[in-house]
């Protein structure tokens, strides 16, 4: 496998490509617009389709007709676009749609700033769209990892035929780094896909009532509505079991920070530091965070860790609502935020920890 | 006896139609089973529904079908017909939905030729939320929310969809048909037909505009609607063909 140096942007459009997805769409916004210009150079090579939506509206509901077609499909934008998708995302995973999309998210709220931010946590983990559905969300911290969450993004979409998130930010977005790509799947496996979504796609059908396809993301019958929101239910339960979490120097730290994405890459080098400086720090960072990994805080020692330090890119703290679940009390919780584009800085990280060390 | 006329396998036997009394959608439906059938080509097409009282035969239609948020039908169908070409792929929208929420989606479709086939239900009210002013609510027509009728200096005037898209370069074949009589309802069949032929010829975005009644949300029964409909609709919506290519 060939290391290259890429754009995070362009790494995912890459990722998404060799995972089979064969249809994008997408609209402009910074600080994501190398994904759909990647993909109009990309698609045709592959015998793929591209399309530039009217709007982040219009692309989000090209994915919802592309991928009832059971081909891989797959389209981006940064957090006020995703705000315009909420509908389109609802409605694939009401009629069990599968695709991916992901934000490279900018602060906010509003037009907010073009500049990273982690403010779309709450959005992307507990409602991106009306009606209570869920979905599995990706938090990449590196390059890499946005390539390798994307590829599997879409085998999880199809393990459950359900929308699933890759929720980067601006620096993951804009970043160059060396990256390893994964395998292309060939146009055999992705036949294969293909074929294997025959019976639910709207490709058209035998004429036959019961076997026809009827994508519905709704229900005339409220029983039948509760039925679906209680399988829906149970699948967003057996998610616990795919929660992933990085535990980095957590056995005997005094300090333990919690974060993801971006900001948990840069407090991780903040605990370097202070391992080299002495100080006893760890680090949790969820990297999926719906399902979030609440278990990996059930393995800290609590008669050693004085404090948690939820660090995120966001004020009002957000990621910090799931880091109180885990916890359950048996420690207290600081914060280091930023918010509106400005990135987490080590300094500040360091700074916090060694309030704490002092408090 | 020899049996001439039997109903479209299209639509499922033991259902019971969701439409009002005298409502041309059932008619319209109808005619899209039939011409599907005729054509061969049952086993090949999907419809995306638009959000209003065309989705009410979803449960009974007998082929693929969809559903795409309110006004999205043509982006929806965008993304169907691109992803796989050989499935014949139509909408079916009101005019709430495909002149007034939907607009955008509309015109970008249909901008950019896109190779699929729309249906589209003109009734001149929002009919399945209870007769609300649609953007081709005539002027002086009362809605729920035009109490006094549709004042031209407040809400403006009835848009006239076939024309606006004939303004663009890239459409194929834009139509106005009604179904008020036995001639127009034939007329209106040869124009679905048509659309679908376009697309299987690649010919690109074709749109049949059907000039319909709402006799529930209008106040009026069935037979009342048609006369509506020949004395106000088609004086304000010409029928016939606005573009052929
Ligand atoms: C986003 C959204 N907004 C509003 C509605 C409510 N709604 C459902 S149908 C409809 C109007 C439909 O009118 P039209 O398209 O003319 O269809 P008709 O019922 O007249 O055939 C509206 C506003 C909705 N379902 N979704
Ligand atoms: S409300 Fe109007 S459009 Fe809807 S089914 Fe009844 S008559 Fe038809
Ligand atoms: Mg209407």
């Amino acid at each position: 496998m060939a290391r290259v140096f890429m754009k995070g942007t362009e790494a995912v459009a890459e990722a998404a490509v060799r995972a089979g997805c064969r249809f994008f769409a997408g609209y402009p916004i910074t600080p994501q617009n190398e994904v759909p210009e990647y993909f109009a150079r990309r698609m045709p090579e592959v015998d793929g389709v591209f399309v530039q939506g009217e709007s982040e509206v219009a692309s989000i509901n090209m994915v919802y007709g592309a991928a009832s077609m059971g081909v891989r499909s797959m389209t981006s934008s940064s957090s006020p676009g995703i705000s315009l998708k909420s509908e389109g995302i609802s409605y694939c995973a009401a009629a069990r749609i599968p695709m991916v999309y992901a934000n490279f998210a900018r602060g906010g709220p509003g037009v907010g700033s073009i500049q990273p931010a982690q403010q779309d946590y709450f959005q992307a983990t507990k409602a991106s769209g009306n009606g209570g559905f869920q979905m599995m969300v990706f938090a990449p911290s590196t390059v890499q990892e946005a390539v390798d969450m994307t590829y599997r993004a879409f085998d999880y979409a199809d393990r459950d035929r359900n929308p699933v998130l890759i929720l980067a930010d601006g620096v993951i977005g804009t970043m160059m780094e060396p990256v390893e790509l994964p395998e292309m799947k060939s146009d055999e496996e992705i036949a294969a896909m293909k074929a294997a979504k025959g019976s639910w796609a709207c490709v058209g059908h035998e004429l036959d009532y019961a076997h026809r396809s009827w994508i519905q993301p709704g229900q005339w019958s409220t029983a039948r509505m509760q039925e679906v929101n209680e399988e829906a239910d149970a699948l967003y339960r057996s998610w616990e079991k795919d929660a992933q979490a990085e535990e980095y120097m957590v056995g005997d730290a005094e300090v333990i920070i919690a974060s993801y994405g971006i900001s948990a890459r840069i407090a991780k080098s903040a605990v370097n530091v202070l391992r080299a400086q002495g100080v006893k720090a760890g680090l949790i960072r969820a990297v999926t965070v719906n399902p979030f990994p609440y278990k990996a805080f059930d393995r800290i020692n609590y008669d050693k860790c004085k404090a948690i330090l939820d660090v995120e890119m966001s004020i009002p703290a957000q990621f910090v609502e799931d880091v109180k679940v885990g916890v359950k009390e048996r420690c207290p919780i600081k914060t280091c935020l930023c918010s509106g584009g400005n990135i987490m800085s080590r300094e500040a990280v360091l700074a916090a920890v060694k309030k704490i060390m002092e408090g | 006896m020899e049996k001439i006329y039997t109903r479209t396998k299209t639509i499922q036997e033991d259902k019971v139609s969701g439409f009002c009394p005298g409502c041309m959608h059932s008619t319209v439906i109808k005619l899209i089973g039939e011409v599907i059938e005729e054509m061969g080509m049952v086993d090949k097409t999907a419809a995306v529904l638009g959000i209003g009282c065309c989705g009410l035969h979803m449960d009974y239609m007998a082929y693929d079908n969809t559903t795409a948020p309110h006004g999205r039908a043509c982006a929806v169908a965008t993304g169907m017909k691109r992803a796989n070409p050989n499935t014949l792929v139509y909408t079916y929208q009101g005019d709430g939905d495909l002149a007034s929420i939907g607009l955008a989606e509309t015109m970008s479709a249909a901008n950019r030729g896109e190779n699929i086939s729309v249906i589209f239900i003109n009734n001149g009210i929002y009919g399945m939320t209870g007769g609300q002013m649609a953007p081709t609510t005539l002027i002086g027509m009362k809605a729920s929310t035009a109490p006094k009728g549709r004042i031209a200096e407040e809400h403006g005037y009835p848009m006239h969809m076939c024309e606006i898209l004939n303004q663009l370069t890239a459409p194929a074949y834009l139509v106005r048909t009604s179904c008020n009589t036995p001639a127009n309802v034939n007329k209106t069949k040869e124009a679905i037909r048509k659309a679908f032929q376009n697309q299987l010829d690649g010919k690109g975005f074709s749109m049949v505009e059907i000039v319909t009644g709402c006799p529930t949300n209008w106040g009026m029964d069935a037979l009342a609607s048609l006369d509506y409909i020949e004395e106000k609709m088609l004086p304000e919506f010409p029928l016939g063909v606005i573009r052929d290519r």
